[in-house]
């Protein structure tokens, strides 16, 4: 285990004010996994982020990382961090910022594996502020590597990046679970924890709602959609066992379903000439959607 | 990408990071990102010698507080200057970085929380002694000025020691304004206040109204005390003014940590 909230809870301010960010939630990091905290926007993600990487306290419950206080600097020195907005200094040189960064580890990457991993390579003598926005963000991720840390955190690394940057950094992300370290990442989207999590968190308004591989995940969602070309009409397709929705469009008709065979022996059974039929699984959306809207406005406001 | 190989969850290593290196990197820095601002090198370093020689030279056979003009101003101005490296220097790029998040990512860094303040205070004093060389040279040359050299030694050493107090007053504005005015507040406060203490043209030459007001402003016992050294202080004991300074530097630190503290809780997500 590298890393822990255990009943966590991060309120702010006091009072009537008081808005609890984070409810007791409870979070392992293993070692070489790849987690995704997914969740929307004030879901408690970043608040979550912040208390495991010894940015804020909690006020209820704890944190650890590496068996330390997150604020411990031994625990520090194990992890790399890219957080969501970070200023950084115009009038610095990118080998400047990754040298002042290096100097907190016993044990840093090398400045030029670091060029390498972060795609700095000849940016080294440039000043921060005459960069790009994709190339700024290399130098986060440099940053991030410098002490070549075990446990790397990402704070939604990915928005706001164009979709051909995207998948490079997922790739690069892939490529740190590869060498061994342990990833967190939080998003808010699904199709990036689908693609690259080995476990998912699933947050909503401060709370853990779900959390497991992303097919189990998935698996929260019951039913299951069934595609075919075929001529039977909407009326009728909802008068088949178990349908719950029926739509269609011009690629062909859609149902939505607790479980397929009934309704696939009652399509086939009133027209013949289907084809095309697929049986899919809800997708990561579909059942992100069915989880966040399911819970409880009562119990979220407790 | 081959340079990532063998992270594996590691045994903790048994020694830290060269301290050392962190410090001597953090005060390099400080002083690289001032240097390459050319607006404010320019404010902070040409500024007080400006003046010096406008005022100081220019009013050469003149004499305040028993001394030559050109002797007298060595200090003021010297404090002016100094002053003006700490408050800037220190006090608003702290306030800046805070607004920019910097300062976040340094925290979530295994940085020496101090290593950043103690960077900056350290690169505040050199660039107060630098300024102070500077106007030692005019002084010397221009300015005629002569002393033995143990109140040049002691005039240089009480006038960059003044980097501490105004590096805390720096702060405490950064905490107190926010990060986007603190540059321009404290010029407000900066200057009136410089005149007011008597940094400008000598306080005697001053209105009775304002040189009353005087002692009320941090400036002013930072300048007696200089101006003590070769004995041209209005008077009254080295060590009140001593006193008064590491007060006004208590009050300003309070007031930073009370912001510091206010700033931790206020990130949400």
């Amino acid at each position: 285990m590298l890393a822990e909230l255990r009943g966590a809870s991060k309120r702010f301010g006091s009072g009537a004010a008081a808005v609890d960010a984070v409810r007791d939630v409870d979070l392992t990091v293993r070692s070489g996994e790849l987690l995704a905290v997914l969740g929307p926007n004030g879901a408690g993600k970043t608040t979550s982020i912040s208390m495991l990487t010894g940015l804020s306290r909690p006020t209820g419950g704890t944190a650890s990382l590496f068996g330390r206080d997150p604020r411990d600097l031994r625990a520090r020195q194990r992890i790399g961090v890219m957080l969501q907005a970070s200023g950084v200094p115009d009038t610095l040189r990118v080998r400047e910022l990754l040298a002042e960064f290096r100097a907190y580890y016993p044990d840093p990457l090398s400045m030029a594996d670091i060029v390498e991993a972060a795609g700095l390579d000849g940016l080294e003598s440039r000043l921060f502020g005459d960069l790009s926005g994709g190339q700024q963000r290399r130098v986060l991720f440099g940053i991030a590597l410098a002490g070549n840390p075990e446990l790397v955190f990402f704070d939604e690394p990915t928005t706001g990046l164009d979709v051909e940057i995207r998948r490079s950094l997922w790739s690069t992300l892939r490529t740190l679970t590869g060498s061994g370290r342990g990833v967190v990442l939080t998003t808010h989207y699904l199709e990036e924890a689908d693609a690259l999590a080995d476990r998912i968190v699933v947050m909503d308004r401060g709370r853990i709602i779900a959390q497991g591989t992303p097919s189990q995940v998935k698996s929260l969602v019951p039913g299951r959609r069934i595609r075919a070309e075929s001529s039977v009409s909407v009326a009728t397709a909802e008068r088949f066992p178990g349908v719950q929705r029926v739509t269609r469009d011009h690629m062909g008709i859609e149902l939505l379903v607790g479980t397929a065979e009934p309704a696939v022996r009652a399509l086939l059974a009133a027209d013949p000439s289907v084809s095309n039929l697929t049986i899919v699984e809800p997708s990561l959306d579909e059942a992100f959607l069915a989880l966040t809207t399911d819970t409880p406005e009562s119990e979220a406001a407790a | 990408m081959t340079a990532l190989t063998d992270a594996r969850v590691r045994p903790e290593p048994g020694r830290g990071p060269s301290l050392v290196r962190i410090y001597r990197t953090e005060a390099f820095h400080e002083f690289l990102k001032l240097i390459r601002v050319p607006m404010f090198a320019v404010s902070t370093l040409v500024f007080p010698l400006m003046f010096y020689v406008i005022f100081g030279i220019t009013f050469a056979d003149e004499r305040a507080g028993g001394v030559g003009v050109t002797t007298y101003m060595l200090a003021t101005y010297g404090a002016f200057g100094v002053i003006g490296a700490a408050l800037f220097g220190f006090g608003a790029s702290i306030a800046t970085e805070r607004g920019q998040g910097w300062m976040r990512l340094k925290r979530v860094s295994p940085m020496p929380p101090l290593a950043y303040f103690v960077g900056k205070v350290v690169m505040a004093t050199a660039v107060s002694g630098l300024i102070v060389l500077a106007l030692f040279g005019l002084g010397a040359t221009m300015g005629g000025v002569e002393m033995p050299a143990i109140q040049w030694i002691a005039l240089a050493l009480v006038l960059v020691a003044g980097a501490l107090p105004f590096s805390a007053m720096g702060l405490a504005f950064g905490y107190l304004v926010g990060p986007n005015s603190a540059p321009a507040v404290l010029n407000l406060v900066y200057l009136p206040m410089a005149f007011a203490a008597g940094l400008w043209i000598p306080i005697s030459q001053l209105p009775d109204v304002v040189q009353a007001a005087a002692p009320f402003l941090p400036p002013y016992h930072f300048s007696q005390l200089a101006l003590g050294t070769f004995g041209a202080s209005e008077g009254g004991s080295a060590l009140l003014h001593l006193a008064a300074l590491a007060g006004f530097t208590a009050a300003f630190l309070a007031v930073a940590a009370w912001g510091f503290r206010r700033d931790e809780g206020k990130t949400y997500g």
